[in-house]
């Protein structure tokens, strides 16, 4: 029997371990991407636009209620060549991602203290829980009253529906990091500030960005709502205003515009913005869904 | 050929000066004596948990020293407090009563899991070590390559964790846990997970690693290895010295010095024979704990 092994039979055995067992990381080809993530999204689009089409033929119900597709195209048209729709859309979105900003400045050290401090936790943690179950439309009475009907009201409800979700997001980030990587970064000498900065933060941060995501999913609305029901020729007009004008005035292919900007920019800035960076930190975790 | 073996009961006052020569390969220098201070001196620690169930200590009276460079392994059945000692040491946890001194500062640790961490790439991991023991950052980058080829590594600094395959993460994790430069390796059950090939290989680096250590190293600063594992195999195939603990209340029930040369191999009959010997021993002490 050989009780000794060369070095080199033990670094070919190795190598071939280690080529073996590595697991192969590939992309996806583009083709692919084009048949698996943009096909179906588009093919649901063009169903629903073909049933609504169906129904204003069939003539189901009157024309001031369910109007012709080609009727809400006419009305962006409008829109663009009067020149005004980026600056509605423009309008909505800089409060919106302001408020956001915002939102995440006040957020992300709540969440951290509501995290790290037990009296904190047991003081504010199911408020901050309540909070993100009610409806920041509620808010929007009182924000009027408190501070008329101006920016502020409207950043006022934005922070209170997007607050509690950026803190929440956080603190179930950093409720869900592995024991096991705190300890090994106690052995590091990884304590204090200097463990939340090299392996709390990063290991939470998954959590964080779905956080992020909920929070300005909630700003959006809540501006929304906000710019529907507070709505003044003061603010300057922005999609809910141009929502609510539109009501005022009867002109349905108006409303059903405003809706479609609302939903096409809340999308927008997610694909744009969060969905790839969730994306990349899940990604390099090798948490990525295949 | 036999085995020399020199078993000797357990006392519960101290394992200094029991010193059965060990012969590490016949070129590496041998251990310091017990003049030198010990990698780390576990001194009648004692361990209870507050709500543990029966009232017992999980240690009892734990009495025991590693020698500069002496690779020792802890064997015992689950329950017998092992990994409970390991995080004593490590600082992790304090004994209730007893003292554990490392006088060659915070030891280095690795787990059964290898505890990497999953944003950050290999070399990223050996780097975040350095940068936390205060390596400056211009040397960061050439001292993590080095450490990343000692384990044979040396294409993967840019991989990502789930990248590796089970055997290369606990070789990062080992060049990890030896960038922080300690004196005093303590080893979690790490091969547990592995499949026979993989540990197999991973304890001859880790022999080699070791030994290299105590060759190019002065004694007292040389690699200790305190190897936690419930496999007596691997426990005689890497040790100088196998500690078999008792399990509730872990004691140190009895202890090997293992005379083999190195390199060993797991399928040497000198290992296999001490193995029967050990796994006697450590049988009779979970028969114990079924009489009442």
């Amino acid at each position: 029997m050989a009780s000794t092994e060369t070095a080199s039979d033990l670094a070919g055995l190795e190598a071939g371990l280690d080529a073996l067992d590595a697991v192969p990381v590939e992309r996806t080809p583009l083709r692919q991407v084009l048949l698996h993530k943009v096909l179906p999204p588009v093919t649901a689009v063009v169903l629903v636009l073909a049933v609504w089409k169906l129904l204003v033929v069939a003539g189901v119900t009157a024309d001031y209620k369910l109007p012709d597709p080609s009727a809400v195209w006419h009305s962006l048209r409008e829109l663009w060549l009067q020149g005004t729709l980026f600056d509605i859309i423009w309008t909505s979105v800089s409060r919106g991602l302001l408020g956001f900003l915002a939102a995440l400045a006040l957020g992300t050290p709540l969440g951290l203290l509501v995290a790290r401090v037990p009296f904190v936790r047991a003081a504010l943690g199911p408020i901050l829980s309540g909070l993100q179950s009610l409806p920041s439309v509620a808010w929007v009475p009182a924000a009027v009253i408190w501070l008329g009907i101006t920016d502020a009201a409207m950043y006022a409800v934005i922070l209170l529906g997007a607050v509690p979700s950026i803190a929440n997001g956080l603190v179930s980030g950093i409720d869900q990091v592995p024991p096991l990587y705190l300890r090994a970064g106690r052995t590091l000498g990884a304590t204090g500030a200097r463990g939340a900065r090299h392996i709390l933060l990063p290991a939470a941060l998954p959590g964080y960005i779905a956080g992020l995501k909920q929070g300005w999913a909630f700003s959006w609305r809540s501006l929304m709502a906000a710019e529907l029901i507070a709505s003044s020729p003061d603010l300057g007009l922005g999609l809910g205003q141009y929502l609510e004008n539109a009501r005022t005035d009867s002109d349905m292919p108006a409303v059903l515009l405003g809706i479609l900007l609302i939903l096409f920019v809340g999308i927008a800035i997610d694909l744009a913005v969060f969905s790839p960076l969730e994306r990349r930190v899940l990604r390099t975790r090798g948490l990525a869904a295949k | 050929m036999a085995p020399t073996t020199t078993p000797t009961t357990a006392t519960t006052t101290t394992t200094t000066g029991r010193t059965g020569r060990t012969d590490r390969s016949g070129t590496a220098p041998a251990p310091a004596g017990a003049d030198a201070p010990p990698a780390v001196r576990i001194d009648r620690v004692h361990k209870h948990f507050a709500r543990s169930g029966d009232g017992r200590p999980v240690l009892e009276d734990i009495t025991l020293d590693v020698r500069p460079g002496e690779f020792v392994c802890l064997l015992g059945a689950s329950g017998c407090g092992k990994s409970t000692l390991l995080n004593l040491v490590a600082g992790l946890d304090r004994p209730t009563a007893g003292t554990i001194e490392v006088p060659g500062g915070r030891p280095a640790l690795m787990f059964q899991e290898h505890a990497l961490f999953p944003w950050l790439t290999a070399g990223r991991n050996v780097e975040l070590a350095l940068r936390l023991r205060g390596v400056p950052r211009a040397d960061r980058r050439a001292e993590a390559e080095r450490l990343l080829d000692l384990v044979r590594l040396g294409g993967a600094y840019r991989k990502r964790v789930h990248e590796l395959s089970g055997g290369m993460r606990q070789r990062v994790a080992l060049a990890r846990a030896l960038a922080q430069d300690s004196r005093l390796l303590l080893m979690d059950e790490p091969f547990a997970a592995l499949d026979a090939i993989t540990r197999d290989v991973l304890h001859h680096e880790l022999t080699r690693i070791w030994s290299e250590s105590a060759e190019s190293a002065e004694s007292e600063t040389a690699l200790s290895v305190l190897f936690v594992t419930h496999n007596v195999r691997e426990a005689v195939r890497l040790g100088q010295r196998v500690v078999l603990l008792s399990s509730r209340p872990g004691r140190v029930a009895r202890e090997w010095t293992v005379g083999i040369p190195q390199p060993r191999r797991i399928e040497d009959a000198a290992v296999a024979d001490l193995s029967v010997e050990i796994t006697e021993e450590l049988r009779g002490e979970i028969r114990r704990h079924g009489k009442h």
